[in-house]
């Protein structure tokens, strides 16, 4: 199985895009080109899970290694593990959904279809590399995409969010780079593999780890480098903002998870100050939601309070957290894209976002209404839905550090749920039931694509609700490796 | 391979001194159109190019005056590619020009001096060399006639280089007085922390600075770059920098080799103000030859951290970063000397809502850009990126974090010209343009460059395989 096809199959996809001409004929070609992409992923999925039910116990699965700078020892090596795939079955998830509900984009559309899967190149690059470069690569080959999207096809202050976004997001991968370079002149190499072999010393381990977790940190709204997120998330077009909570947020996180899992003394130095910052994202976050009008702005700082959860996962550095950690990435993308979809049909038929004035929508959208409470209580947590089990799996590996401080963290965070809870439920509340405007009661319900499109997220946040046990089975073997690797690592220092 | 054949070690120079006389020819016979006269110079520009790949062997001529080997062959067909790009991208604006042959014979002699200067080994083929690609240069910046500023321009670049020539002239006598010698093969026995010496390096190193405009040496650049035509603007920026950059390079890893130390201290000292003086003022331009002039600044600062690596990785990413900033400055003056030459706008604010009646010019701009920004996957990613990692060769990570943070500052004003293009609305933008073929060909040459020179690594190997290290 070549792994370059998880790459290739989107950039054809996108010159094909680029050479073809009419809205029906460039929608067409996404579309296919992502279900394909999805029929790869899941048949990816299949030869995986045969792998490893053989016993195959490597970390990396399906790894190909080519030298791309010889001089500078720099490979394009890909390779995959539980984790890697779970992202990538995400991202191709979104990918899908994300074309569906642009289904009537006449405004540009050629450009708007090609930087969307340009965008989920740079995505399925990043989760495949095991190369600290040709990650890094992939990582900004998608900052400029969502910078074009929001700007170009945006609402209210474009300009300023995408302008902000994309500079945050560059102030990221500065940090990025600095503590790749540091990786790189103490081990000379980039590859991560090698590198878990050879280890990094101790002193470069304490020096880089907060550049470069920081960086990471910075695209997975780690705060106080959050402030990108509400604005970026809130002027950006439906699908980006689904692109960007579902699969540019992970790209941070999962980027925190390898730098934790490649430099573990400087991970377990620095553990409290992530658990600190993850912590008061999540309050924060929380707190910050229950004072916002606007839906989008509710959704993307609620996403700011769900991705400290996955920072909280990673900093508690136990197995159970950081497959806790891993399926909260996986539920989050699959559920704020669900959410910003259903918002996104809710504004392109009553043309405001404000919760004051909508109202009594279930009456004549059931199907939309009904996809917007399945977002929210996935989004609070109910059990049966993914949120439920991703968070309740964070907490127990939060819970297993029996110290004080770990505790209290974790209590602090729990007791997040409450406030969630408050501010889905009134949202949900004020803009479903009561009464109707008159402008509103004509409105329409979700035409065939926006159903498919809001079907398959609905689908993948009910396997994850339902049968965690899918889920852990594709993500346990391999945090089981990464985490012997990192006591290892720990006890040898 | 060493070999002291005359015309196989010179024929670079022998074939653009041809081509200078062959113009002279053109000048005096029959009146030609411009049309003709620019396709005929662009085909000869091109044989120039290719001609300049063959052979290229290692040998020295006119005892030791001269050397050259594969690198210095090579770094002069960066020069030669980016002459024949510019030659390509100012049909516009040469074909109603009165003086076209003039224009490229001072180009060309200014190319003929650069050539020298990159090849010389000794200070005093050097100081040549460097003089006579100054002094055309000045002329050339006069050749919009009737405007003002043009020969504005050309005075304020005769006055600064004479002084910096100036200044380096004192340097190397000084290094002259103390070691009693100007070969390059012969000085560095002589260097040692000698203060005399020490103070000839560091006028030296002025006289350097202005000419690659680096921070506290660059007031000149930003009028000098507004005032001459873009053609001469886009030669100064880039094939005159760069020229001066490749000997920079060989001078400090050869001659001054043994006060590396020093050097290197200045070095980081210059490119941290370079970096930052450069960004801070390319933020408030509304002129887009300034707003290049004081970008190009800011990449000088960049190249000088690669350089400061002193190694063969740094020698080879300064040439690599050097190639791709010809593709990508050349791709972004392209467009702004089209604009320029077609409607005479060259302010930021006219590029408002410019991909609604360009589309295609829109997306050559936005990918040079990227490229000069550092934006994967266009060529200026890797190049940055290749420069950094040299200089983190040093350990001087407060200075790559520096480097880092700062290109965060380049960014925010390249994409806020991105964001005029695309996202800006604008009552009256840039009518549709005609694009002559042989500039639309330069700009789709430029393109490829920027995508093939970063993804493929061959060429940076290549680079790598001809450098030699400190």
């Amino acid at each position: 199985m070549n792994l370059s096809l998880l790459i290739l199959l989107p950039l054809i996809t996108a010159l094909a895009i680029l050479f073809s001409k009419g809205l029906k004929q460039i929608r067409a070609i996404g579309l296919a080109g992502s279900v394909a992409q999805l029929g790869l992923a899941g048949w990816i999925l299949k030869l995986y899970m045969n792998e490893r039910s053989n016993g195959n116990t490597t970390a990396y699965l399906f790894e190909s290694n080519y030298s791309w700078f010889k001089a500078l020892h720099i490979n394009y090596h890909i390779g995959i593990d539980g984790i890697s795939l779970a992202m990538i079955l995400l991202t191709s998830f979104i990918v899908v959904a994300g074309i569906l509900v642009s289904w009537t984009m006449e405004q540009l559309s050629k450009e708007y279809f090609f930087l969307l899967v340009l965008l989920s190149i740079g995505a399925y690059g990043f989760f495949i590399s095991l190369d600290l470069f040709t990650l890094f690569f992939f990582l900004e080959i998608a900052v400029i995409p969502k910078f074009l999207l929001i700007g170009i096809w945006g609402s209210g202050k474009k300009e300023n969010s995408a302008m902000k976004l994309a500079l945050m997001l560059m102030a990221g991968s500065a940090l990025v780079v600095v503590g790749l370079l540091g990786v790189f002149y103490n081990t000379g190499t980039f590859d991560i593999v090698e590198i878990t072999q050879l280890g990094i010393s101790v002193a470069a381990q304490q020096l880089f780890f907060p550049f470069a977790f920081l960086g990471f940190g910075v695209f997975a709204a780690l705060f106080p480098f959050h402030t990108w997120v509400p604005d970026g998330h809130a002027s950006a077009p439906t699908a980006a903002s689904m692109f960007l909570a579902g699969i540019s947020m992970k790209l941070g996180g999962y980027g925190c998870l390898r730098i934790a899992l490649l430099m573990p003394n400087g991970a377990q130095e620095y553990a409290w100050i992530i658990i600190l910052l993850a912590t008061i994202a999540i309050i924060y976050g929380a707190f910050a939601t229950m004072m916002q009008t606007d839906l989008k702005y509710i959704n993307a700082y609620s996403s700011i309070s769900h991705c400290g959860f996955v920072i909280l996962g990673i900093g508690m550095l136990n197995k159970t957290s950081i497959n806790g950690a891993v399926i909260q990435m996986v539920s989050h993308g699959l559920m704020t894209a669900l959410f910003f979809a259903a918002i996104g049909m809710i504004y392109s038929r009553t043309h405001t976002r404000l919760v004051a004035q909508l109202g009594g929508l279930l009456k004549v959208m059931p199907f939309i209404s009904t996809v917007f409470v399945i977002a929210g209580l996935c989004s609070l947590g109910l059990p049966g839905l993914s949120g439920f089990v991703a968070e309740m799996t964070v907490f127990m590996g939060a819970w297993q550090n029996p110290d004080v401080w770990h505790r209290l963290a974790t209590i602090i965070s729990a007791a997040s749920i409450v406030v969630t809870a408050v501010y889905i439920l009134r949202a949900t509340g004020k803009t479903l039931m009561g009464p109707i405007s008159n402008e509103h009661a004509v409105l329409t319900d979700a035409t065939w694509n926006e159903k498919l499109a809001a079907g398959l997220l609905i689908i993948g946040i009910l396997i994850i609700g339902i049968a965690p046990f899918l889920i852990n089975q594709l993500i346990m073997p391999s945090t089981d490796i990464l985490m012997a690797q990192f006591e290892k690592a720990i006890t040898l220092k | 391979m060493m070999i002291n054949n005359f015309f196989i070690l010179l024929r670079q120079e022998l074939i653009l001194s041809v081509l200078i006389f062959l113009l002279l020819f053109i000048k005096l016979g029959k009146d030609r159109s411009n049309e003709n006269i620019l396709n005929i110079i662009n085909v000869a520009l091109f044989i120039n190019l290719a001609a300049g790949f063959c052979c290229m062997h290692e040998g020295s001529l006119f005892s030791g005056m001269f050397t050259t080997n594969a690198l210095v062959a090579f770094q002069k067909n960066i020069l030669n590619l980016a002459i024949w790009i510019i030659s390509m991208q100012s049909f516009a604006w040469l074909k109603t020009h009165k003086h076209v042959i003039e224009f490229y014979i001072l180009l060309l002699t200014s190319l003929l001096g650069m050539y020298f200067m990159i090849s010389s080994g000794n200070l005093l083929m050097f100081y040549l060399g460097l003089e006579m690609s100054t002094i055309p240069l000045a002329a050339a910046a006069n050749f919009d006639l009737t405007k003002k500023k043009s020969s504005e321009a050309a005075m304020k670049l005769i006055i600064s280089s004479a002084f910096a020539s100036g200044i380096l002239l004192l340097g190397i006598s000084f290094l002259y007085g103390t070691s009693g010698t100007l070969s390059f093969e012969i000085l560095p026995a002589h260097l040692g922390n000698n203060p005399l010496q020490i103070f000839a390096f560091i006028l030296f190193m002025s006289g350097f600075a202005f000419k690659i405009s680096a921070v506290p040496f660059h007031l000149w650049t930003a009028d000098v770059y507004e005032g001459a035509p873009v053609a001469v603007t886009s030669f100064l920026s880039v094939i005159s920098k760069a020229a001066v950059l490749f000997a920079f390079g060989t001078v400090l890893y050869k001659v001054f080799e043994p006060i590396a130390n020093t050097w290197y201290a200045v070095l980081v000292v210059l490119s941290f103000a370079t970096i930052l003086i450069g960004n801070l003022f390319a933020i408030r331009q509304e002129n887009f030859k300034r707003f290049l002039a004081f970008s190009s600044i800011a990449q000088v600062g960049f190249i000088l951290i690669g350089l400061s690596g002193s190694s063969q990785a740094g020698l080879a990413s300064l040439v690599y970063f050097i190639l791709i900033y010809v593709f990508s400055n050349l791709a972004a003056f392209g467009v702004v000397s089209l604009v320029s030459a077609l409607t005479g706008k060259e302010n930021i604010a006219d590029f408002k809502g410019f991909y609604k009646t360009n589309p295609t010019l829109s997306w050559v701009l936005t990918i040079a850009l990227f490229s000069l920004a550092g934006v994967p996957p266009t060529a200026g990613f890797f190049g940055k990126l290749f420069l950094l990692m040299a200089g983190a060769a040093k350990d001087n990570y407060w200075l790559i974090t520096f480097a880092a943070l700062n290109m965060v500052i380049s960014f925010y004003y390249y994409l806020r010209i991105v964001k005029s293009i695309f996202m800006e609305p604008n009552e009256q933008p840039i009518q549709k343009l005609a694009i002559p073929v042989v500039s639309k060909f330069a700009m789709y040459l430029c393109v490829a460059g920027i995508i093939i020179t970063g993804l493929a690594s061959v060429v940076y190997d290549y680079i790598y395989s001809l450098s030699f290290g400190l």
